[in-house]
């Protein structure tokens, strides 16, 4: 089971500005193990942000996104209370849903 | 008269069979579409095949791209970038390392629910260009900023 990812949105004015962190080893199939063998490719490919059960946001990566990759965006026409929900899917099918809910600034 | 006969056989057995591969090709295709994944765009290793994969043509340098990242990252593995598209209509975002073995790092698909903006961490093997390239209104727009690379992060 994938690590949950920590969600950040926070409201400024009526965009919500929000900060993902997924936890994912995002191999490139390139790199050797301590034997020599290769490590075989395994990253996120697909990410999908949603705002109040609306998709604002379809994704598309490859492996050259850094490991524990971090996505920002700012949503529009956010309120506090709202709900950004974040999907991946990874390339062995492997998928994970977190939700936060839009805080007001502080 | 046998021989020739084996020979045709042969012949139409070959053709059979690169007829169900490409058949087989055919559908595969259709299924990285319906997961949403542009499979050739992200496995192409030349930078115009990348941009050719992703539709790209006729590219418009354009100012209201920006890309903010640094212009040394000490390390390859952890390269901070973000695109602000501020124009109007934007459909996508792609960003690309241009000397990466696989240039297309990332596409996104913009929804009119949120601002022209991503930010994200991009693994860079050496020295390059980032380019931006922005889908609005059914036409391509494009932006650079070179990344100085003090230690790869493709290894």
């Amino acid at each position: 089971m994938a690590e949950p990812m920590k969600i950040r949105a926070t409201l400024k004015g009526d965009v919500a500005d929000v900060r993902i962190l997924m936890l994912h080893p995002m191999e490139t199939g390139q790199r050797k193990d301590a034997k020599g063998e290769i490590v075989p490719v395994h990253f996120i490919k697909n990410v999908v942000v949603m705002h109040n059960g609306k998709i604002v946001l379809d994704a598309q990566w490859s492996q050259a996104i850094s490991r524990n990759p971090f996505l920002g965006i700012h949503v529009k026409g956010a309120k506090a209370g709202d709900k950004i929900s974040v999907k991946w899917t990874d390339n062995k099918g492997e998928t994970r849903t977190d939700e936060t809910t839009v805080a007001a600034p502080s | 008269m046998d021989g020739l006969r084996r020979t045709f056989l042969r012949a139409a057995g070959g053709t059979l069979t690169l007829a169900i591969a490409t058949a087989a090709g055919l559908v595969r295709t259709g299924l990285a579409r319906a997961d949403g994944w542009n499979q050739s765009a992200f496995e192409s290793k030349a930078l115009a095949d990348a941009l050719k994969n992703i539709g790209a043509a006729n590219l418009i340098e354009s100012k209201d791209i920006v890309i903010t990242a640094p212009d040394i990252a000490e390390n390859g593995a952890v390269v901070p970038v973000a695109v602000t598209s501020k124009i109007p209509d934007t459909q996508s975002i792609s960003i690309l390392a241009e000397k990466n073995p696989f240039p297309l790092a990332a596409s996104f698909d913009i929804t009119s629910g949120m601002e022209g903006y991503v930010s994200t961490r991009l693994k860079m093997g050496q020295t390059a260009n980032v380019r931006a390239v922005v889908k609005a209104g059914g036409k391509f727009y494009t932006a650079v900023k070179e990344v100085k690379i003090t230690i790869g992060g493709c290894g």
